[in-house]
């Protein structure tokens, strides 16, 4: 009942919101989002950890096909629902000061899209999955195309087209997946998440499937070379819309890869483990080394996104427990860091107009409150142990390096070159002398603070006792290993 | 008075075939090769009582009542199908003063 | 086979072992949340009262730990992050080593931050300077109780970071933030390799934990000089290398000198740059069962050892002379740890704290003194305003120049008879090494204080002896550097040597895995005093040489842009390190950046999926050209559609 109740309290708050005309339309809707966070967190509260899925609820939907609309959680979904939860409400709180055109209908999307990305996280049956999959592009698609910036029409059309493009060939490979099920008494098939883990499929078709899918999810991830979407996607969207797609959609497709790909297709996945790692790591350094030289802060974020995917990417596809527990936390950590440093572009952009780093420069004069924030997050981002970063970046290198040392070392370069580039430009924005842009550049106000703050007690968090989440998803992650390997 | 599929019979079933064929024909060439709205209309009614001819007739010779309930479907239908054609045709008459279909090809692009 | 002592859990301890770093933790959370707040003095006494209160607990925990028979032990905080066989605790481990790191790390680190309260005193980031140093003696506090690799990657990590702030402080100068950077990232180039070491550490012996990873390499077999092994060390050797300066990741150091100058004195030279050494002790069993890697490092010592010390002879700032000096001095203990003699190492790295801290402190003095000036052509004669600095620097100098009775000379003498006994040739190295220190620390030591005043009037006005704040850290340090030596006389000498007795049982385990590598050298006693007597000449022989040259002859060095001979200019131009660097690295890379991003991203991989747009576009063109719009097509095309399924129907299906 929990599940459904976090998977529809959005969508029914959104309808709410759509009624009201005006600014009141952010309260409300952040208050919806406060009520969603407090359902998760009484979800974790209550949250048996181990292998089950929880709080399930299993209704026929399309009884005689055997789809049934069946929800539920285990530790993984639990932690993709807490962190969209615990995300969403912040990212509603940081648009306070932004003056949208249509507030009711924006903030109703943000409210649809989290319904769509919570149902991507619950759901239990593979349509179920699928429909929620393109629930959740749809607002997206309108937030950044309504309130974007100057060329979003173009690039939100591409990044559209290009995602559905991908689905379709998920779409394709349930069906196909679904008619190899064996029924029960009242349908011939069935599209529930078990009966596709126990289907035995011989290695040939297993690998054809295993792209399909992984088209599917390497697209929305962004994995190299399907990322091209992805930098001009983030640069033209409203910073809301932004950290949506790079804080929490970015993470359907590695929760996909989780759920869907592993322990459906393994023997496509060992098939073929050594290109997917591969693609992985060049993504790592290519974009590491895309994002060195990269002059607009928020390109230059997205590029590092890349990066830090490819290696949970890599990290997963190991098969390795620690590989597996590290995407988990990482997808927890990469969340709150680029949702955080998101934000603090964003802060800085409205102060001054600019997100070209040779045009900014000094603030940390006056702002010692940002200076401390934002050198947490980039703390975060470049693994620094005791913030969040490390714990995933630590579990995911050594996964890599286990399953082979020269893909562990290249892809431990990732701990250079983000410091290349974080450092790059922290040193451009925050230090030197005050340029034209920052001169009385104004240090947080209560606002900004109520953001960030809990975004830095999460980096610390995680960073100091990841065993919270790391138990949480422990069974989880066994049980997938186990199916993985029967 | 015979019955009424009596009467039918008394005409063997392959001229029907024939007849209803070479009607059928004669529609689908109209359609193709006239150039007038109306006549074309025209054609297809044609086809379609062709279509109700040979109905009628294997309906009779297989004694399979069926046969006849489609054709009077097919009756109401086309009725329905007339009166909005042939508003159609007279909304094109009134906008480009012509019944020729060569003139209206906008339903491109 | 002798009994080896392993660790014990000890929680009674957790408190107090707790304390040593939380307290100057506790000082940075005050510090940094407060910066712009708390008045000054609070602030000072904050930054100093919690190191000086870890110095007495690390003096507790050292008497207690001497009282109750040297057991080392264990003190387990919390299970920090558990997956699968892999189980990191966050916990600390007392044992001999760890207390003489604790001792001279919150020592030495006290008597800097007493230094800084009056050095940063017109400063406007008091306070987050406070908060940067004490952030760092947490760090550093951590690396050196940590109780497995993880945990000294922790505090590895963390000084780094706090080396980048502390160097950066000053940052509206764009050449102190580039040099922050810089250090950052040659730290964490080596901090990859101490990363991938303990994952390699963690596949071979299961655990990242120190007891459990070298008991089980000890008992391991045909583990000697084995593949795994050498890739270990080799990879931990490299991020010594980083953090440790040495060739080819030793740049960063001379330019972390824009940093202030306690900071100089603490980090990059009495604290966190020897943390490498700290790590291949620490790792002594590891190392000892991989001679080749000891060779080589061995030989990346001495060569960095002698690169350092020629480029030292040609500086002119008088803190990048230091950071050489520095460079220099830790190649000599890499040297040492390179012929397994590692208390020798570590008791130069506890004799090179005393001095070089007291050296930096001391240029900082003058810096102060001289208006923030750091160029020695600019200065001379400054003993007469500098009393105090100018003797304590001399003890300093004499110390590093290895002069007997002072610090210097016993570890440094013992370190070479060492390498003496391994290779005779490299003994010569290392001798020519200390000759060139000797030289170039007398060079500045004649240049600075000794002749005319060389600076601007505005600056001779100013000059002034330092606040005692300042002057006392210089003068017990100036204690500890000339009788810090005897706590490690040589046994032509004294029977006992103190430190090397205290630290022998870090050994046990490594003499049992590889106990032919770990035989105590056999020199006699006459060769002992010949070696000695050679050292000493040549420094003396050194100094004179820059007595005559420098106070004789008054030679100043040449002001910038006249013409040198080539080799003076390569040395003082650094053999172009940073320019070979900046063509072969840091170019290739941004260029390779921009050609990915604008060739390769924008052009090939977006081209190909922009690709496929264009193709529906152009599919799109040419198909509709079939839609004529002509109704009389559309109905024969249909017909004739019809008619072909039919067709196919009748005749083919």
């Amino acid at each position: 009942m929990i599940t459904a109740l976090l998977l529809f309290w959005p969508a029914l708050a959104a309808l709410l919101v759509l009624l009201i005309k005006g600014e009141g339309a952010k309260k409300v809707a952040f208050i919806a989002t406060l009520v969603e966070f407090a359902i998760a967190l009484f979800a974790t509260v209550n949250f048996v950890p181990d292998a089950t899925t929880q709080f399930a609820l299993d209704i026929p939907w399309v009884e005689r096909a055997g789809i049934g609309f069946s929800i539920g959680m285990d530790g993984i979904s639990l932690l993709m629902v807490l962190l969209t939860a615990f995300l969403v409400p912040l990212i509603v709180l940081s648009s306070f000061k932004h003056d949208y055109k249509n507030p009711h209908v924006f903030y109703a999307l943000v409210l649809f899209m989290q319904t769509g990305l919570t149902g991507v996280f619950v759901a239990m049956d593979a349509f179920l999955f699928y429909f929620f999959w393109e629930v959740a592009l749809i607002p997206i698609y309108f937030i950044a195309a309504i309130w974007g910036g100057a060329r979003r029409i173009p690039v939100t059309f591409k990044f559209f087209v290009y995602t559905i493009f991908g689905s379709l060939f998920m779409l394709a490979a349930f069906v196909y997946l679904y008619f190899q099920t064996a029924g029960t008494e009242l349908a011939a098939h069935s599209s529930n998440v078990n009966a596709f883990y126990q289907l035995t499929l011989d290695s040939a078709t297993q690998s054809w499937i295993f792209w399909f899918l992984f088209l599917a999810f390497a697209i929305k991830m962004p994995v190299f070379p399907f990322h091209t979407w992805q930098p001009d996607t983030y640069t033209e969207s409203p910073t809301q819309a932004t950290m949506l797609l790079a804080g929490i959609m970015l993470k359907m497709g590695i929760y996909g890869v989780l759920r869907w790909l592993l322990p459906v297709v393994p023997l496509g996945v060992s098939e073929w483990a050594d290109t997917v790692l591969v693609l992985s790591i060049i993504g790592i350094i290519y974009g590491s080394i895309i994002a060195i030289r990269q002059h607009d802060l928020k390109r230059l974020i997205a590029y590092s996104s890349i990066a830090h995917v490819g290696l949970i990417s890599a990290g997963i596809f190991t098969l390795n427990e620690q590989g597996l527990q590290g995407g988990v936390i990482q997808m927890l950590s990469h969340g709150i860091n680029v949702v955080g440093l998101f934000f603090i572009i964003d802060i800085i952009f409205r102060r001054t107009n600019t997100r070209e780093i040779a045009s900014l420069g000094g603030i940390t004069q006056t702002t010692p409150a940002l200076s401390i924030m934002f050198l947490i997050l980039l703390m975060g981002s470049v693994a620094l142990p005791l913030t969040n970063g490390f714990i995933g970046e630590f579990l995911l290198l050594s996964s890599v390096f286990q399953y082979n040392y020269y893909f562990g070392a290249v892809a431990g370069l990732t701990i250079i070159l983000a410091a290349v580039y974080m450092l790059r430009m922290f040193q451009g924005v925050m230090f030197g002398t005050k340029s034209e842009a920052t001169e009385g550049f104004a240090d947080l106000t209560f606002h900004e603070k109520a953001v960030l703050i809990p975004l830095v007690i999460m980096v610390f968090w995680i960073g100091l006792f990841p065993n919270t989440f790391l138990s949480i998803s422990e069974p989880a992650v066994g049980q997938l290993l186990s199916i993985i390997n029967r | 008075m015979n019955q009424m599929p009596d009467v039918i019979r008394t005409i063997p079933l392959e001229f029907y075939l024939y007849f209803s064929t070479a009607l059928f024909a004669i529609g689908v060439i109209g359609v193709l090769t006239r150039r007038n709205a109306i006549v074309i209309f025209m054609c297809v009614e044609l086809m379609l009582n062709a279509v109700n001819i040979l109905m009628v007739a294997l309906s009779s010779y297989r004694s399979d009542p069926n046969g006849q309930i489609f054709v009077f479907f097919i009756m109401a239908v086309a009725a329905a199908e007339v009166t909005v054609g042939l508003a159609i045709i007279v909304m094109i008459y009134r906008n480009i003063r012509s019944t020729d279909v060569q003139l209206m090809n906008y339903l491109k692009w | 086979m002798q009994e080896v002592v392993m660790p014990f859990n000890n929680q009674e301890m957790a408190l107090l072992c707790l304390l040593v770093p939380l307290l100057p933790f506790i000082g940075f959370l005050i510090n940094g949340l407060g910066n712009r707040k708390l008045p000054k003095a609070l602030v000072g006494l904050l930054g100093s009262g919690t190191v000086l209160a870890s110095f007495l607990i690390s003096v507790y925990l050292f008497i207690d730990f001497t009282s109750n028979g040297s057991r080392p032990y264990i003190v387990d905080l919390y299970n920090w992050f558990t997956v699968g066989s892999l189980e990191i605790g966050f916990s600390f481990m007392i044992d001999q080593l760890t207390l003489l790191m604790l001792l001279m790390v919150t020592g030495i680190g006290f008597l800097i931050h007493v230094y800084s309260a009056g050095y940063m005193s017109h400063d406007e980031g008091y306070g987050k300077f406070f908060a940067y140093l004490n952030l760092f003696m947490f760090s550093m506090l951590v690396l050196v109780m940590g109780s497995n690799y993880v945990m000294m990657f922790v505090g590895w990590e963390g000084v780094g970071l706090c080396s980048y702030l502390l160097i950066g402080f000053w940052n509206k100068n764009h050449n102190y933030n580039n040099a922050a950077k810089k250090a950052f990232i040659m730290n964490r180039i080596g901090d990859l390799g101490f990363l991938l070491a303990i994952f390699l550490i963690f596949i071979t012996f299961g655990s990242v934990s120190f007891p459990e990873v070298f008991l089980s390499a000890s008992q391991m077999s045909g583990l000697t000089d084995s593949g795994v092994m050498i890739a270990i060390t080799m990879l931990l050797f490299v991020g010594a290398m980083g953090k440790s300066a040495q060739l080819p990741l030793f740049t960063w150091l001379p330019d972390a000198m824009a940093g202030p100058t306690p900071v100089s004195a603490l980090i990059h030279a009495a604290t966190m740059v020897t943390a490498g050494i700290y790590m291949v002790i620490r790792s002594n069993v590891l190392y000892v069962l991989a001679p080749t890697t000891m060779e080589f490092i061995a030989i990346i010592g001495l060569i960095t050892a002698l690169v350092a010390a020629t480029i030292g002879l040609a500086q002119n700032d008088i803190k990048k002379v230091l950071a050489y000096s520095t460079v220099s001095q830790l190649g000599f203990m890499f040297l040492a740890l390179g012929v397994m003699a590692f208390s020798s190492s570590i008791f130069h790295v506890l004799t090179h704290a005393f001095f070089k801290a007291l050296l930096f402190l001391g240029a900082g003095s003058v810096i102060h003194a001289v208006s923030n000036e750091q160029d020695i052509r600019n200065m001379g004669g400054l003993r007469k305003w500098l009393p105090i600095t100018f003797i304590t620097f001399l003890i300093g100098t004499l110390a590093i120049s290895g002069i007997p009775p002072f610090a210097g000379f016993f570890s440094k003498d013992e370190l070479l008879a060492h390498v003496f006994e391994h290779n005779k040739l490299m003994w010569v190295g290392g001798l020519l090494a200390s000759f060139m220190t000797a030289f170039y620390m007398f060079r500045l030591l004649f240049l600075t204080f000794f002749g005319k005043f060389r600076g601007t009037e505005a600056q001779r006005s100013h000059l002034h002896e330092s606040p005692s704040s300042m002057t006392i850290p210089l003068i017990v340090l100036a204690i500890l550097s000339t009788i810090g030596g005897f706590i490690g006389l040589p046994a032509v000498f004294s029977d006992t040597h103190t430190l090397g007795n205290f630290l022998a049982p870090i050994y046990d385990l490594a003499r049992r895995a590889n106990g032919a590598a770990m035989e105590a050298p056999h020199i006699d006693h006459a060769t002992e005093y010949i070696l000695m007597a050679v050292s000493v000449a040549v420094a003396v022989i050194a100094i004179i040489i820059a007595y005559i040259m420098y106070v004789k002859k008054e030679t100043v060095p040449a002001p910038e842009g006249t013409g040198l001979s080539p080799i003076h200019n390569l040395i003082y131009n650094k053999y172009y390190i940073d320019e070979i660097y900046d063509t072969v690295f840091v170019r290739p890379v941004m260029a390779l950046s921009t050609a990915l991003h604008r060739f390769v991203d924008v052009v090939v991989v977006d081209g190909i999926v922009n690709g496929f747009g264009k193709l529906v576009m152009v599919s799109g063109r040419v198909l509709r050209l079939t839609q004529s719009g002509v109704t009389g097509f559309y109905v024969f095309v249909m017909v004739a559609s019809i008619v072909l399924i039919l067709f196919l129907n009748f005749f083919i299906g």
